[in-house]
C-alpha cells in the first residue's frame, strides 16, 4: 500500500508537470507572452503536488503505527485490565506476531480475534492513505492547473518553494541538536527521578547491576559517576601524553624543516592514521598492544591487568597524532611570513625562529587543536569498548584496568533495553554528561582559535 | 663589537646549531614513530589476516545412502551419517560412538547442510555417489595453516595426536586442499569460524550507506546552498552555522543515543535495521557534506555569478544552472569522504542493535542486519581462535573499501578540479 501511495504521488506529479507545461505552451502558441518559461509552469505543478503530499505520506507512516496501537489497546482494553505496562507491550507484540502469521502454540481466542482486527485496521489504514493521497494530489493538480496563465509568475513560485526547501534543509542541523538535547534531557530527568542527583555527581561507587527480581539478594545498584569519569580522565591523559609531543614535533618538522618531497609523502601518511576506523584501532589494541604491554610488564615483575588503561590510552594516542599534527601545522602556517622573515633577519637559526617566534605566535591555534583532541578522546568509543575494562575503580594506575563513560554507555545499552530501567536511563545520564562536557570543550576551543587567529592581520 | 670568530662566539654558534639539529631530530623521530605505528598496525593485520583468505577443504566421495536419506522425508535425513560413512572408508578401524564423533569432527558442522541443499535441489542423487568438497572444521584448518603447532604438547592443543594422524592420512590421499576462501564474502555470519562470512555485513553496510546517502546528500547540499548563496547574515544563519560546526564534533556515541531514543523509542522503527543505521549515519555525515559543499561553492569565482546575473538569470538560475554544476566535483569528493567515514563508524550502530547475531543477509533496509564494522566487533569478541584471523581479514576488506572510496575521491578531485 505504501509503495502504491508513492507510485500514485509520482504519477500525479508527472501528470501535473506535463499538463501545466502543455497548457503554458498552448497559451504561448496563441501569441501571448508568458512571464515564465513553460518549464517553470510544469515545475510549479510538480512541486505543488510533490512537496505537501510527500510530507503527508511521511507523517502518516510515522503516526500510523502508534495510532493503530492505541486503537487496538482500546479495543481489547477489557482483556488488559490488571496488567503492567511491560506486560501490555508483550501482549501487543504477541498479537502483532500472530497477525503476521507467526504463531507459537495456540493463542487465546481473543488474541486471534485481536490479530484479525489488527490486520483489518492495517489494511484499512493503507487503503485510507491511498485514497487521501489520490484526493489531495488531484486537488493540488487542479489547483496548480487553474493558475496557468500568461501573467502567472511560475518561476517566482518555483523559486519560493525551493528556497523554502533549502531553509528546511539548513534547519535540520538545528533540529538534530535539539533532538539530541531533548532526548537526553527526557531520559536523564527520568533517571534522576529514580536516582538522586547528588549521588550521581559525587558518588564514588558505580555498580549499575540492579536486581532483576524484587526479592533478589544482589547489589542494590550504585550510580556514582566519579570513578567512571576518573577512568575517562586517566585514559585521556595517557592518550595526550603520547599524541601531543609526537603530533607537535612532527608538525614543527613538517612545517619548517622537511624537504618538500618528504612533506608530500609524510603528510598523507599521517592522514591515513586519521582515516583508520576506530574499531580497527580497538582490535589492534587487543591483538598487539595489550599483550606486548602485559608481557613487558611481567618481565619487569609488575602486576599488569589484561586490559590496561595504558593499552587503550596508548592506541588512542596514536589515533590522535594526525589530528594534533594537522591542527598545529595549520596554526604554524597561519603565522604571517613577516614574523619568520623578521626572526631570520635578526640572525636567529631556523630552530630558534620556530621555538622563539613561530610557536608562541601559533599557541592559540595549537591549544585549540589540543582541546579538540581532548574532546575527541573523551568521546572516543570503540577503542575503549574493546581494550579498556568494564569495572569502575577509583584508581589512577595506568597499568590497572579502568572504565570510561563511553564504555559504560555501550555496555549498559547493548542487549535488551527497556526504557523504564534505571540501568538504561543511567546510560542516557552519562550520555548527557558526555555531551555537555564535549560541547563545552568544543565551544571553548573554537572560541580560542577564533579569538586569537586574527591577532596579526 | 663582538668578535664573531672568538672562541666563545663559535662555541655559542655550535650550541645553537646543535639545538637546531636536536629539534630536527625530534621531528624526524616523531614522524618515524607515527610511521612505525602505521606499519605495525598494517603488518599485524596482514600477517594475521592473510590466512583467512584461504580455507582448508576436504574432498570426499559420498554415497548418498537411500537407507539414510529418503525422498519423501527431505529436507530431513541422516546427512551427517553419510558423510561419516564416507570418512570411514579411509579409516575402517574406527568404531565406537566417541571415536566416530571425533572423526566426524574433522568436517565442518555446516557440511551436512551443504550436502542437504545439494540433494534437495536434485533428489535423483539419492542412491548415487557424489563428490563433495566441504570446509574442514576450525581446529584442522588451523592445523593445516600451521597455527596449531605440531610440536606443542598434546594436552595443550585442540587436536590430539590421533586426529593429526587422521588428517595426515587424508592429506596423503589428496583429499585436503586449500582453495581461496570465497566463503568469506559469499557466506553470512555463523558460529563456526570456518563457515562465517561477511555477506550479511556487506549487504547491511550497503543498505545503511544507501539510506545515509539518500538522506544526507540532498539535505547537505540544500543547506549548504542556502547558507552560502542565499542566507542573509543574521542571528539565525549564525546560529545554524554554530550548530553545524558543533554537530561535527559531537561524539558518535551520542548520535547512537539519539537514534535509540528517537528513531527506535519514539518512532518505533525496527531495531537492528540498516534503515535506522543509515538515518543515524546520515545525521553524522550531514555536517561533513555541508562543510565540503560550502567550500566547493566558495571556490567558484564570483565572475561566473556576475556573468550569469548580467545576462538576466535569476539568482536561483545562477546557482542551479552555473555555480552548482561547477562545484559538483568538489561536492562529490566531500560526499565520498563523508560516506567513507560513515562506513567505518561503529559506536552508534552498536547502540541501535546492529551487532546482533544474524545468519541471513538483509534483502531490504528494514531487515535486521549487521554492518562491516559491527561484524568486526562481533568477531573480535568471539572466543574461537579461528575468528582472530577472520577479524583481521574482515578489517582488511573494510580498509580496502575505504582506500577505494578515498582513491575515487582523490581521482575526482585531480581530474575535475579547476584552477580559476
Amino acid at each position: 500500500m505504501t509503495t502504491a501511495a508513492f507510485a500514485c504521488l509520482f504519477v500525479f506529479s508527472v501528470i501535473g508537470y506535463i499538463w501545466n507545461r502543455q497548457a503554458a505552451t498552448a497559451i504561448r502558441r496563441d501569441g501571448a507572452r508568458l512571464h515564465s518559461l513553460v518549464g517553470f509552469h510544469g515545475a510549479y505543478s510538480l512541486l505543488v503536488v510533490l512537496v505537501p503530499v510527500l510530507v503527508l505520506i511521511l507523517l502518516w507512516l510515522l503516526l500510523q503505527g502508534p495510532v493503530i496501537d492505541l486503537i487496538l489497546k482500546s479495543e481489547i482494553a477489557a482483556h488488559l485490565d490488571g496488567f503492567g505496562s511491560g506486560e501490555v507491550q508483550l501482549i501487543v507484540a504477541e498479537i502483532k506476531s500472530v497477525a503476521r502469521g507467526v504463531v507459537f502454540g495456540t493463542p487465546e481466542p481473543w488474541k486471534t480475534e485481536a490479530a484479525q482486527y489488527l490486520t483489518a485496521l492495517q489494511t484499512r489504514a493503507g487503503q485510507l492513505l491511498l485514497v487521501v493521497v489520490t484526493a489531495l494530489s488531484l486537488v493540488l493538480v487542479a489547483f496548480s492547473h487553474r493558475k496557468v496563465s500568461a501573467e502567472f509568475r511560475a518561476r517566482h513560485g518555483v523559486e519560493r518553494i525551493i528556497s523554502g526547501l533549502m531553509i528546511f534543509c539548513s534547519v535540520v542541523a538545528v533540529f538534530v541538536t535539539l533532538g539530541i538535547v531533548a532526548s537526553l534531557m527526557v531520559e536523564t530527568s527520568r533517571f534522576f527521578a529514580k536516582v538522586s542527583f547528588v549521588e550521581f555527581l559525587f558518588g564514588t561507587n558505580w555498580e549499575p547491576q540492579i536486581p532483576l527480581r524484587e526479592d533478589q539478594v544482589a547489589a542494590e545498584g550504585a550510580f556514582g559517576w566519579l570513578p567512571v569519569m576518573l577512568g575517562t580522565l586517566v585514559i585521556t591523559v595517557i592518550a595526550l601524553v603520547i599524541a601531543v609531543p609526537v603530533g607537535l614535533m612532527s608538525a614543527v618538522y613538517l612545517n619548517e624543516f622537511a624537504p618538500r618531497r618528504f612533506r608530500a609523502v609524510a603528510k598523507p601518511l599521517l592522514e591515513i592514521l586519521a582515516g583508520v576506523p576506530t574499531v580497527v584501532y580497538g582490535f589492534f589494541a587487543i591483538l598487539v598492544v595489550a599483550p606486548t604491554i602485559r608481557s613487558f610488564g611481567q618481565s619487569l615483575g609488575l602486576d599488569v591487568s589484561p586490559n590496561t588503561a595504558l593499552a587503550a590510552g596508548g592506541v588512542m594516542g596514536i589515533m590522535l597524532i594526525p589530528f594534533i599534527s594537522s591542527f598545529a601545522d595549520d596554526a604554524l602556517s597561519a603565522v604571517p611570513q613577516s614574523l619568520r622573515d623578521g626572526a631570520l633577519g635578526l640572525g636567529a637559526t631556523r630552530a630558534e625562529m620556530m621555538t622563539g617566534v613561530l610557536f608562541p605566535a601559533a599557541i592559540p591555534g595549537i591549544v585549540g587543536g589540543v582541546l579538540l583532541a581532548v574532546s575527541r578522546a573523551i568521546g572516543e568509543t570503540m577503542i575503549v569498548v574493546m581494550a579498556a575494562g568494564l569495572i569502575a575503580k577509583m584508581t589512577m594506575n595506568p597499568l590497572d584496568s579502568v572504565t570510561t563513560v563511553t564504555v559504560q554507555i555501550v555496555t549498559l545499552l547493548i542487549g535488551d533495553t527497556s526504557f523504564d530501567n534505571p540501568k538504561t536511563l543511567a546510560a542516557f545520564a552519562l550520555g548527557m554528561m558526555l555531551f555537555l562536557v564535549t560541547l563545552m570543550i568544543n565551544i571553548f576551543a573554537l572560541r580560542i582559535v577564533r579569538k586569537y587567529r586574527e591577532a596579526y592581520d | 663589537m663582538t668578535d664573531l670568530s672568538s672562541h666563545s662566539a663559535r662555541s655559542h654558534l655550535k650550541r645553537r646549531n646543535r639545538h637546531q639539529t636536536m629539534i630536527k631530530g625530534f621531528g624526524m623521530a616523531a614522524i618515524g614513530f607515527a610511521a612505525l605505528m602505521l606499519f605495525i598496525l598494517v603488518a599485524s593485520l596482514v600477517s594475521s589476516g592473510y590466512k583467512a583468505f584461504t580455507q582448508t577443504h576436504i574432498t570426499v566421495e559420498v554415497f548418498v545412502d537411500p537407507a539414510e536419506i529418503k525422498v519423501d522425508r527431505l529436507p530431513r535425513g541422516g546427512f551427517d551419517d553419510v558423510l561419516l560413512a564416507s570418512l570411514k572408508t579411509y579409516f575402517p578401524d574406527v568404531s565406537g560412538r566417541a571415536d566416530e564423533k571425533a572423526l566426524e569432527g574433522i568436517i565442518s558442522n555446516g557440511a551436512q547442510f551443504a550436502l542437504r541443499d545439494r540433494i534437495v535441489a536434485d533428489p535423483s542423487l539419492i542412491g548415487q555417489s557424489v563428490t563433495v568438497t566441504v570446509p574442514v572444521s576450525d581446529p584442522f584448518d588451523q592445523l593445516a595453516k600451521g597455527l596449531v603447532k605440531r610440536d606443542t604438547p598434546e594436552a595443550q592443543r585442540r587436536v590430539s595426536d590421533r586426529e593429526i594422524g587422521w588428517f595426515d592420512t587424508l592429506d596423503r590421499a589428496d583429499a585436503i586442499s586449500q582453495p581461496v576462501n570465497w566463503g568469506l564474502i559469499t557466506n553470512t555470519d555463523s558460529r563456526f569460524p570456518e563457515l562465517a562470512g561477511l555477506k550479511g555485513a556487506l549487504m547491511g553496510s550497503f543498505w545503511a550507506l544507501l539510506v545515509c546517502f539518500v538522506i544526507s546528500f540532498p539535505l547537505g547540499i540544500g543547506a549548504a546552498i542556502y547558507l552560502e548563496e542565499f542566507a542573509p547574515r543574521n542571528r539565525l544563519s549564525d546560529f545554524i552555522e554554530v550548530n553545524i560546526n558543533n554537530l561535527a564534533a559531537v561524539p558518535s556515541v551520542v548520535f547512537g543515543l539519539l537514534a535509540l531514543a528517537v528513531f527506535i523509542g519514539w518512532m518505533g522503527l525496527p531495531r537492528s535495521a540498516p534503515l535506522v543505521g543509515g538515518m543515524t549515519l546520515a545525521l553524522m555525515t550531514l555536517p561533513t557534506i555541508i562543510i565540503a559543499t560550502r567550500a566547493a561553492l566558495k571556490a567558484v569565482p564570483p565572475s561566473i555569478r556576475e556573468a550569469a546575473l548580467g545576462v538576466g538569470a535569476s539568482r536561483h538560475q545562477v546557482v542551479f544552472g552555473h555555480v552548482l554544476p561547477l562545484a559538483m566535483p568538489g561536492i562529490l569528493t566531500g560526499t565520498i569522504i563523508g560516506l567513507a567515514q560513515a562506513l567505518g563508524e561503529t559506536a552508534p550502530l552498536l547502540l541501535i542493535g546492529m551487532n546482533a547475531f544474524i545468519t541471513s543477509a538483509p534483502d531490504t533496509p528494514f531487515d535486521s542486519a549487521t554492518a562491516l564494522p559491527t561484524q568486526i566487533f562481533i568477531w573480535a569478541d568471539s572466543p574461537e581462535r579461528g575468528f582472530v584471523s577472520r577479524t583481521s581479514a574482515a578489517i582488511l576488506v573494510l580498509l580496502t573499501f575505504l582506500i577505494t572510496m578515498n582513491a575515487i575521491a582523490i581521482y575526482l578531485r585531480s581530474k575535475f578540479e579547476r584552477k580559476w
